[in-house]
């Protein structure tokens, strides 16, 4: 039961597998267990996501039962996030509740295929939830193919209460990843840049959210511009550039931000400004541009000993470094041919080769947490695109053309992408700028409602 | 000595230092933007009036008075425009009239270009003043940079006219 070995295959026996969860995150312990009965191995329900455009799988997502009023009320909240996070991946409907036959008290014998079959659901998701003396609650779940009438998965979590988001989102990533083949991506949080005010005047706070928008909180006052925070790969730290004021000046350095203890530091003292920080795929390094005479390189700092690694060297700007997911290349931002473009290196600065080949200028290029793609900003006869390439710089494609789009940042799946769009300012000087979701194919762009303007997203790796 | 050919220059350019445009049919400076110096740091640039007593020698008044307090650049551009680089000879007068005076170089982008990009792009340009004014004789302990990027707009707006003007290195007397 706890083996983490999981078939790749889409069989119908039951995911076996246990969940530990990092106490510091949860302070709780929480258990996924099987309980599931393996249904017949058939033709399995599959949501495929190979194709462009994607008619969503229409899915029933029952209140989780409860018996008494506290567990009825978890058992609906945990339902509407799971319903949330898959309709807005684009990937599922899920069904009108008005329309389900059977209720939530007789699905514990099981569902009544016929019933959700009407409805046209092709999943059903149901479950329960259930406090324990020691003031826990046991979450279960399971997850039907309803044309084929077959169990696909069920896993039971136990839990502090006030984890139920949490627990909504793991569902959530099983279901995802049962139907579609590919790890969910639920579980994770966006760390942005909060912003308010005219151009001149914009006060930009540090700021961390759920995926979905909840559990919003702001990590920095506001006193001093933060610019492109990155998450480690921990998902517990976060590397940001800040404009420390000390004695009348504003100075730009790279900082470190721990989730867990709310501390602040300076990544090092260094002989020229530093900015455009991002942690390497192992987190052993932040790679980042330092100017030193004046011209920005490409820099790989080691986090245990501090010492900085030079991995650039050309009288052109080196900016904007991301590792490939194995941390044997690099991806950068430079205009050593003339124009800003993109080039791929070793992780030691060797095999330098350029990737882009269109017309126009590119940016901020990140490699994809699958190792395939380099997303990046482009500007081209004064617009702004998000595309993807190959790591080869071959099958580049837009997937969003604006006045000003900026800045991709991967969902952990590789799947998802999240950027920034600003609006032309007016002659006051007032902007808006709004944090968007799309999938890699370009369809499904969502805005990520945030409660001020948002810029700079980077997505979290899936929290453990 | 080598500064009497500076000091020629300088006249001629703050005679011009009025009328010279910002790049495309932006509007003239010290005039017409207008709300963009109503809260930055720095004033806007110099309109010469006579016989008010000057401000004092060395200050950022004075400075932005007699010199001015910023160059402009085209656009993903760093060297120093040839209409620009008579406005930085001049800064290197005025810093060798006023010996004690430390000065950063903050360089500034447009807002068309990404924020990482950017702040690299107003390092160069704030070191391709402190380059000048170091080949001018300046001491390089004298001057310190810093990069903005698109952070810190001189003018309101997104057009051609408040890009021209945004793309710029200003000068701060520490």
């Amino acid at each position: 039961m706890t083996s983490m070995q999981r078939s790749k295959s889409r069989s119908a026996a039951g995911v076996c597998r246990s969940l530990f969860l990092v106490p510091a995150l949860l302070a709780a312990s929480l258990v996924a267990a099987v309980f599931t009965v393996p249904g017949p191995a058939q033709a399995q329900l599959q949501v495929d996501i190979t194709r462009g455009f994607v008619e969503p799988l229409p899915i029933a997502i029952t209140d989780l039962f409860g018996e008494v009023a506290d567990e009825q009320k978890l058992g609906g909240d945990i339902a509407r996030v799971v319903a949330a996070n898959l309709e807005r991946s684009g990937l599922f409907r899920p069904v009108d509740k008005r329309a389900f036959i059977q209720d939530a008290s007789s699905l514990r014998n099981g569902p009544r295929y016929g019933d959700w079959r009407l409805i046209n659901a092709q999943a059903l998701v149901a479950g329960n939830v259930q406090m324990q003396a020691d003031g826990r609650m046991r979450v279960q779940f399971r997850l039907w193919d309803v044309f084929s009438e077959a169990q696909m998965t069920g896993l039971q979590y136990t839990t502090t209460v006030t984890n139920w988001r949490n627990i909504a989102h793991r569902i959530s990533d099983q279901i995802y990843q049962r139907l579609t083949g590919e790890s969910g991506y639920f579980t994770t949080q966006i760390v942005y840049i909060a912003e308010q005010g005219p151009q001149n005047r914009r006060i930009k706070r540090l700021a961390i959210m759920d995926q979905d928008g909840e559990n919003h909180r702001f990590l920095t006052a506001g006193n001093e511009i933060v610019l492109t925070p990155r998450f480690s790969p921990s998902t517990r730290e976060i590397t940001y550039l800040a404009f420390q004021r000390t004695g009348g000046r504003e100075v730009p350095r790279v900082y470190l931000f721990n989730l867990d203890t709310g501390q602040q530091e300076v990544l090092g003292e260094f002989p020229g400004m530093t900015f455009a920080p991002r942690f390497s795929t192992d987190g052993n390094t932040v790679t980042l541009s330092m100017a030193k005479d004046g011209n920005s390189e490409v820099y790989a700092i080691d986090l245990r000993t501090r010492r900085q690694q030079r991995l650039t060297n050309h009288p052109g700007i080196d900016t904007s470094p991301s590792f490939s997911p194995d941390s044997s290349q690099i991806v950068f931002n430079s205009d050593r041919g003339g124009r800003p473009q993109l080039y791929v290196m070793n992780r030691d600065g060797s095999n330098v080769r350029r990737i882009s080949r269109g017309k126009g200028n590119y940016f901020t290029p990140v490699w994809s947490p699958r190792g395939d793609l380099i997303a990046f900003t482009r500007q081209h006869a004064g617009e702004f695109y998000i595309g993807i390439m190959r790591a080869d710089g071959s099958g580049e494609r837009m997937l969003v053309r604006d006045y000003n789009v900026e800045a991709p940042t991967w969902a952990p799946n590789g799947r998802v992408l999240s950027y920034f769009r600003t609006t032309r300012a007016d002659s006051q000087g007032r902007i808006t700028s709004k944090i968007f979701t799309i999938d890699l194919t370009g369809f499904n762009e969502r805005e990520l409602v945030t409660p001020l303007d948002g810029s700079d997203p980077a997505w979290s790796p899936l929290i453990p | 000595m080598r500064f009497s050919l500076v000091t020629t220059v300088f006249a001629a350019m703050l005679l011009a230092a009025c009328s010279t445009p910002s790049e495309e049919g932006a509007t003239t400076s010290g005039g017409g933007a207008g709300s963009g110096s109503t809260t930055s740091s720095s004033s806007g640039d110099t309109t010469q009036s006579s016989t008010i007593p000057g401000p004092a020698a060395g200050t950022q008044e004075d400075l932005t008075v007699e010199v001015g307090d910023r160059v402009f650049f085209d656009f993903d551009q760093f060297n120093i425009r040839a209409d620009q680089r008579g406005t930085v000879e001049a800064l290197a007068v005025w810093l060798d009239t006023n010996p004690a005076t430390t000065l950063t170089i903050e360089g500034h982008a447009d807002e068309r270009g990404t924020r990482e990009y950017n702040l690299a792009l107003g390092e160069r340009r704030a070191n391709s003043v402190r380059d000048y004014l170091i080949a001018l004789g300046i001491n390089p302990g004298r001057l310190s940079t810093v990069s903005f990027g698109e952070e810190r707009p001189a003018v309101l707006g997104s057009n051609e006219s408040a890009w021209a003007q945004n793309r710029r290195g200003a000068f701060v007397v520490n």
